[in-house]
């Protein structure tokens, strides 16, 4: 059950990343991704992590996507000639070919044996209650400059889309 | 709760979902598509964080993933004004426009 719950979120993960990358609009690829977000969401649900997985939903799928998708309308958006890079066609087909060298070798030197085992997750694993207890002793200065950093994002991106600074 | 899913399926899984990222960042010409791939790979990477998490039992995964969530959340305001002052300015969003740099 659990194996046939990967599979369908993982094949659909994948499609959708395909076809987004692979899709000639830029809004049927923000849609897509916003599928591929949900069944990731779908996976950090099953793997114990539901705080993580109902912020996936509301951050990435809610926020981020739905500001993407503002901009796209927002500038009107359309593929023109090719949606493929037209410069370095051979940089790029060797880049891919090393890609997928690089992941085919990685893959085969995945030792199943050497993997960690599994241990027994506690009670209250990736409850708000254990992610908030954590968050705030553990990692109360990260989160603390996270809160820097995310006011440098509203600075900037207020300053780059001003019209005249 | 039956049989759990071997941590390796993710893993496999989260590298496939990489490269297709990196694929799509390589060769994409809209700036906006190459941003939604580097999200793309931002959120392999977080399922693979994950994955590992549940497997040692170790909440330290799942606050990495909070982490990257919050730089992701930056990126997308400052990204996403960097490529409306493009638009501005160049009335594209085609990054085999933006050769400023090229000598």
């Amino acid at each position: 059950m659990q194996l046939l719950i990967f599979y369908g979120f993982g094949f659909l993960a994948l499609f959708s990343g395909i076809a987004m990358i692979m899709s000639r609009q830029p809004v049927t690829s923000a849609l897509l991704m916003i599928l591929n977000m949900f069944c990731l969401a779908g996976l950090y649900a099953q793997l114990g992590a539901h705080l993580i997985a109902a912020l996936q939903v509301m951050v990435y799928a809610g926020a981020i996507m739905v500001l993407v998708l503002f901009v796209i309308m927002f500038l009107n958006l359309r593929e023109k000639a090719g949606i493929v890079s037209k410069h370095g066609v051979m940089t790029q087909a060797v880049g891919i070919a090393v890609l997928g060298f690089v992941i085919t070798a990685m893959v085969s030197k995945l030792d199943m044996a050497k993997l960690p085992a599994a241990k027994a997750p506690a009670a209250d694993f990736g409850s708000v209650v254990a992610i908030g207890r954590v968050l705030f002793t553990d990692y109360l200065l990260p989160f603390e400059i996270t809160s820097v950093l995310l006011l440098a994002a509203i600075v900037g991106a207020v300053v780059l889309a001003k019209r005249k600074v | 709760m039956d049989m759990p899913v071997p941590l390796h399926h993710y893993l496999i899984l989260s590298g496939i979902l990489f490269s297709v990222g990196v694929v799509g960042v390589l060769t994409r010409r809209n700036a906006i598509v190459v941003y939604m791939c580097i999200e793309l790979m931002l959120n392999s990477v977080n399922l693979t964080l994950i994955a590992f998490s549940r497997q040692l039992g170790d909440l330290n995964g799942q606050l990495f993933t909070f982490m990257v969530m919050a730089v992701a959340a930056a990126e997308a305001a400052v990204g996403l004004g960097i490529i409306i002052a493009l638009f501005r300015n160049r009335q594209s969003v085609d990054v085999d426009d933006v050769n400023l740099l090229k000598g």
